[in-house]
């Protein structure tokens, strides 16, 4: 067994700052009181929420009123497309998203294709990349919403929100973004972007898992999603889950605060990661862009290998990272993110994503750049494909 | 997901892997679209199995079973080998993660391939009779993962 321990996953989940946890705490034990109530203790935590609510919106450049607090960042997506399908049904039926979504709002477009609605999927670039004139070109009278991602999870790929924000505006159509990739590693404003919807989750950027928040511009109709008591003005039932929600504001208050820095220090690793890998690895694709990228995301195709092999082989090292091949998915077929950029079948097995983070070092990269070409070659030596390649 | 102890140490020590320069009989079975091709080689000799390498480009279970099939084929005669299940495979490895069971198909139908490759060479059977290597996997695996979801 390996004694590194180096994690590379941070597109999976991040670990809770010291911090963040510090702040979490007393909301377990002493400050349990439940923020619906009259009494003092209860006083408390519903003032915590507030307080939160009140941080949120200031680093999004939003109001309090349009922050609702959710149990993950599935639930905001779930929420804000369902809820705006529903409470516009009568306007029309028509959705707007791309194919290389999160899963949480793939499925739950799909969810509404049967339940009468229609989606169009735009496509993507060789990149990942939608363009404004593409989902303008998209719109019809009956179009009810634009869902578009404002960072691809697999890929790193950024949207150009603010061009289709603007586009969306001008046509009067909800405008939503899942910003759960972005939030933390880029500076959103959603009154600049035009955003009228954003989903956030709070354990991408150190804060704990199972909590997250929806941003509802002031006047967007929106069906409630959870039905039961008064809690988030109605439209989110269920009571709080104060420690997650005061952790979520902690951890982006920290993270807004330390965001040039981190930025850079993540670019910098993910720059130098690509180089050498290019550098060092034959047969390579980066996947994703260049330069729109989200600064910690690395993600190339090895050619001739698979993806589950190379992680398992990564672990046995200390290395913690992940892949959009189907093998590790235990469905048959990779990435549709990796599919919908043209890699064929095959390259999409052999990806590799790494995800640098706030604990990752150069040494952590020297590291991966003396395990990663010896197991990639490795794995080479052992596949068929390979072998057809060499004797040519 | 986990891998028993066997299967690990399949997958970190693949026994034989690599080709047979004078192979008696090579097979490849599955197709680089459903993310896993093996290719095994055979040596043989009066119909017993004298040695077996392979080459897989697969997950850690399609590696681990690939490296157990060879060494089960090895000093079995041709029939013998022809009964090799994948089922047996798996066993030999202590098992796999129900999502990895049709990783060990991909072994058994290798095994077949590379034997009616060599009973085609020796004029046993026709040039396109009796190829067991079922080349509906991956369908075949749909049908099946849908059965389960429902
Ligand atoms: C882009 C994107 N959207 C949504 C989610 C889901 O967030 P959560 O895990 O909080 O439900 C994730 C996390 O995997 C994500 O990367
Ligand atoms: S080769 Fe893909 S799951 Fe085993």
């Amino acid at each position: 067994m390996s004694t590194r321990n180096i994690y590379l996953d941070h597109a999976a989940t991040t670990p809770v700052k010291p911090e963040v946890l510090e702040a979490m705490l007393p909301w377990f034990t002493e400050n349990y009181g439940n923020p619906s109530t009259v009494y003092s203790i209860g006083r408390t935590s519903k003032k915590a929420i507030e307080e939160a609510r009140e941080t949120v919106a200031r680093i999004i450049g939003a109001e309090p009123r349009e922050i609702f607090f959710t149990g993950s960042g599935t639930e905001a997506d779930n929420w804000a497309i369902k809820g705006a399908a529903y409470a516009n049904m009568k306007k029309g039926k028509h959705i707007i998203t791309t194919s290389i979504e999160h899963h949480a709002v793939l499925h739950t477009c799909q969810y509404l294709e049967s339940e009468g609605f229609e989606v169009t999927y735009l496509p993507v670039d060789e990149y990942g990349l939608v363009t404004p004139e593409q989902v303008e070109a998209a719109i019809r009278p009956d179009t009810i919403l634009i869902s578009i991602m404002f960072a691809n999870n697999e890929i790193g790929t950024i949207q150009p929100i603010a061009e289709i924000g603007k586009i969306a505006r001008e046509k009067g159509i909800c405008f939503h973004t899942d910003a759960v990739q972005a939030m933390g590693n880029i500076r959103i404003n959603v009154s600049e972007l035009n955003v009228d919807m954003l989903s956030m989750s709070a354990h991408k950027f150190y804060g704990p898992k199972g909590v997250g928040a929806l941003y509802i511009r002031k006047g967007v109709k929106l069906t409630s999603f959870m039905h039961g008591g008064a809690q988030e003005r109605g439209r989110r039932a269920s009571t709080e889950n104060v420690p997650g929600i005061v952790g979520l504001a902690k951890a982006l208050e920290l993270a807004d605060k330390n965001m040039d820095e981190y930025n850079k220090k993540l670019t910098a690793l993910r720059d130098r990661t690509i180089a050498e890998i290019e550098k060092k690895i034959p047969f390579v694709r980066l996947n994703g862009h260049r330069e729109k990228r989200l600064p910690g995301n690395v993600n190339f195709s090895f050619e001739f290998i698979e993806g589950e092999s190379l992680l398992l082989m990564l672990d046995l090292k200390g290395i913690a990272a992940s892949s959009g091949s189907a093998c590790t998915s235990g469905s048959l077929d990779p990435s549709h993110v990796l599919l919908a950029i043209g890699l064929p079948h095959e390259k999409a097995h052999g990806s590799l994503r790494l995800t640098f983070g706030e604990e990752n070092t150069d040494e952590d990269v020297d590291y991966l750049m003396e395990v990663l070409p010896e197991i990639v070659q490795r794995l080479r030596e052992m596949s068929p494909l390979y072998e057809e390649v060499r004797n040519r | 997901m986990m891998y028993s102890e066997k299967v690990m140490d399949h997958f970190m020590n693949p026994r034989n892997v690599g080709e047979i320069a004078d192979a008696d009989g090579v097979g490849q079975v599955g197709n680089p679209k459903c993310g896993d091709i093996m290719k095994m080689y055979l040596k043989i000799e009066n119909d017993v199995i004298t040695d077996a390498k392979f080459k897989t480009f697969g997950c850690g279970a399609a590696v681990a079973t690939s490296s157990m099939a060879t060494e089960l084929v090895k000093g079995k005669t041709i029939d013998e080998a022809l009964k090799i299940t994948n089922q047996a495979v798996a066993e030999a490895l202590d098992g796999l993660p129900p999502v990895k069971m049709h990783c060990s198909n991909l072994a058994e139908e290798a095994i077949k391939a590379a034997i009616n490759d060599y009973k085609r060479r020796k004029g046993l059977i026709g040039d396109n009779g009796d190829c067991d290597a079922c080349c509906m996997r991956c369908e075949d695996i749909h049908h099946h993962m849908n059965d389960e979801d429902e």
